[in-house]
């Protein structure tokens, strides 16, 4: 058989063409980012002012004036939804990756976080407009919170597990070897070593509720006001932008294009500290 | 110490294996040749080991070796070892990972206040062995066991066992440098925090006095508090005995402690071991029979699950009895 040829073969065409093709679907999904946060981002930046931040709105559409109740709202709605979502998210995160291995209940309870993860946002919103609208007889902010803790408990259950689960197996058996029992264990030393990660598996989780507008459309309302008291209808950033970009006045979508530069520039500022911080944990290990 | 350090001899590769049951019997074979075929003094077969191709990889379980069961159907224990007092004791320990059978009734007495050593090729179950002694196994799932192991006659295995007490008395030091993501102070101190002791004075104390028995005080007296992670590597290994140390365990199991190590921190690892005879009976599995040879006070071989020969360190690198133990310690398999 005659030996082929080293050079120009078929074989090396088709694997340029393929490794072209690979690049020209990349640079497409990179040209779509970057046209769509270079647009908002050009809009948004000549829309925003210092007003922004610090001022209410005015009730006048021509002078919309600013949306400080709206981050005002959405801090306290990210608040009370992580002191509700974190613990109980970190809680099954432990059992998952500490306790599960001889649990029949931990295939199950994976597999709920996971399809509870990806539940339209809008059944979450409906959910709490049926337990916590209703029977209180008025939208209020607490609903809305306990809405988005809904939404953040499988998101951090399921990094936090991950992030449990970096830890190396040997500090565990180090510390049963020396008579620990298996609570303390996680305690002293799992946790310990995965603070790191366990706080950036919350940070992913509030990057994605900050952005949840669905949620809240049926339960904290939105307001106008400048409110902290959860017991009324409840101001967010996102259901404000929301509501200045449907309505009629050229002023009022500038501000949603400002506010909406504003969430993205939160969210993504969010997800790179929590990148950073998982990279740094998993070179440690 | 280091000065007392027994080289292993040099064995003769011979055809045929010469079984060493008795002095007398190497004395005359040819005078009194046995009638009866039940206690042959040379076994004439090929031996299998001999026919393995050159270098086997690593990974490669060697064949069982064709050791006449008609002689040897058992365990060669010397009985040097019935003078010792004996502060653990496997009984008839079996033990299955799943539906694997690691452990094949195992027998061993281990020697108060002494150094033992388990050598065998790679699988055979002594660190298996080793990590049954404190029921490190128990966090394995579908690990079963049968028979027991007993601390000071108490068995292990029993139902009512408190696991975390019988863990405090067999400390344990693992095959890589394991300490915490935590100061070297807290590290040594972990067993005593978790004890429940809160005492700053006493904590300070138990500290310095098990980093002194880890011959580790002088190196990081003025760094108490800086992180275990940025000692070298044998110092890590030396703070992984303190801490093991300053929980004031009877036993001491070692699973390959100075295998991550190199040389001069092994060496230390080694003194160490050395000076903590006596007052700690200490278990080591090692892969290195010259580190065997050196720190133990007895040896046992194991392969294949089961204990082949156990005696003074000396006879089992010096005369061995069983010729399983003899191929392995003269480096012919393994």
């Amino acid at each position: 058989m005659a030996a082929h040829s080293i050079y120009g073969s078929y074989t090396r065409l088709k694997s340029h063409l393929m490794l072209a093709a690979c690049f020209a679907c990349t640079a497409g999904i990179l040209l779509i980012l970057v046209l769509v946060l270079g647009y908002l981002v050009s809009i948004g930046f000549r829309s925003l002012h210092w007003s922004f931040f610090t001022e209410l709105p005015t009730g006048t559409p021509r002078n919309p004036g600013g949306m400080r109740h709206a981050i005002a709202g959405t801090g306290v709605l990210i608040f009370l939804a992580s002191l509700v979502g974190a613990p109980i998210g970190l809680l099954a995160g432990i059992f998952l990756s500490e306790y599960s291995s001889k649990s029949p209940l931990a295939g199950p309870v994976r597999f709920t976080a996971d399809v509870l993860a990806g539940v339209p946002s809008i059944v979450v919103g409906i959910l709490g407009y049926e337990l916590l609208v209703v029977p209180l007889g008025h939208y209020n902010g607490w609903a809305g919170a306990l809405a988005l803790a809904f939404i953040m408990i499988p998101i951090v259950a399921r990094t936090s597990e991950e992030m449990l689960r970096l830890v190396p197996r040997s500090y565990r058996e180090a510390s049963i070897a020396l008579g620990a029992s298996r609570a303390r264990t996680i305690f002293r030393v799992v946790i310990p070593a995965a603070t790191g990660g366990l706080v950036t598996s919350i940070m992913l989780a509030v990057a994605r509720i900050a952005g949840e507008t669905a949620p809240l459309l049926f339960t904290a309302l939105g307001s106008r006001l400048m409110t902290l008291d959860p017991n009324e209808p409840f101001p967010s950033l996102t259901k404000q932008i929301y509501d200045y970009a449907t309505g009629p006045y050229p002023e009022q979508k500038r501000l949603a294009w400002a506010g909406l530069l504003v969430l993205i520039s939160l969210i993504l500022g969010v997800n790179i500290l929590a990148r950073i911080v998982t990279h740094r944990m998993q070179r440690h290990h | 110490m280091l000065t007392a350090r027994r080289e292993p001899p040099m064995v003769e590769i011979e055809d045929t294996y010469e079984v060493k049951t008795a002095p007398e019997t190497k004395e005359a074979p040819e005078a009194a040749p046995a009638p009866d075929a039940k206690a042959p003094t040379k076994l004439k077969s090929a031996p299998v080991i001999m026919s393995l191709p050159p270098d086997p990889p690593a990974h490669v379980i060697p064949e069982p070796i064709d050791a006449k069961p008609a002689v040897f159907h058992g365990p060669v224990i010397h009985p040097e070892l019935d003078a010792e007092r004996h502060v653990l004791r496997v009984e008839n320990f079996h033990l299955h990972y799943g539906k694997r059978k690691a452990l094949h009734g195992i027998d061993m007495k281990i020697s108060a206040g002494k150094v033992t050593a388990m050598i065998g090729p790679s699988g055979c179950g002594k660190s298996t062995l080793l990590r049954s002694c404190n029921r490190l196994n128990d966090l394995i799932d579908h690990v079963r066991v049968e028979g027991n192991i007993c601390l000071d006659s108490q068995p292990i295995y029993a139902r009512n066992v408190d696991v975390i007490a019988l863990r405090k008395r067999v400390g344990m030091v693992f095959q890589k440098p394991n300490p915490f993501p935590m100061s070297i102070f807290e590290n040594v101190v972990y067993a005593l925090r978790i004890g429940g002791e809160k005492r700053k004075r006493t904590l300070l104390e138990a500290c310095e006095k098990a980093l002194r028995a880890a011959a580790l005080w002088d190196e990081v007296h003025n760094r108490l508090h800086e992180g275990a992670l940025g000692l070298s590597g044998g110092q890590q290994q030396r703070l992984c005995i303190a801490r093991a140390i300053a929980a004031d365990p009877e036993v001491l199991l070692m699973d390959e402690p100075c295998s991550a190590l190199d040389p001069i921190a092994t060496a230390k690892v080694e003194e160490l071991i050395n000076s903590l005879r006596g007052n700690y009976t200490i278990l080591i599995v090692t892969h290195n029979m010259q580190q065997a040879a050196r720190v133990s006070d007895f040896t046992a071989f194991m392969y294949l699950g089961k204990l082949v020969e156990y005696g003074p360190t000396s006879s089992i690198f010096g005369v061995p009895r069983h010729p399983q133990t003899e191929a392995y310690v003269s480096g012919r398999f393994g």
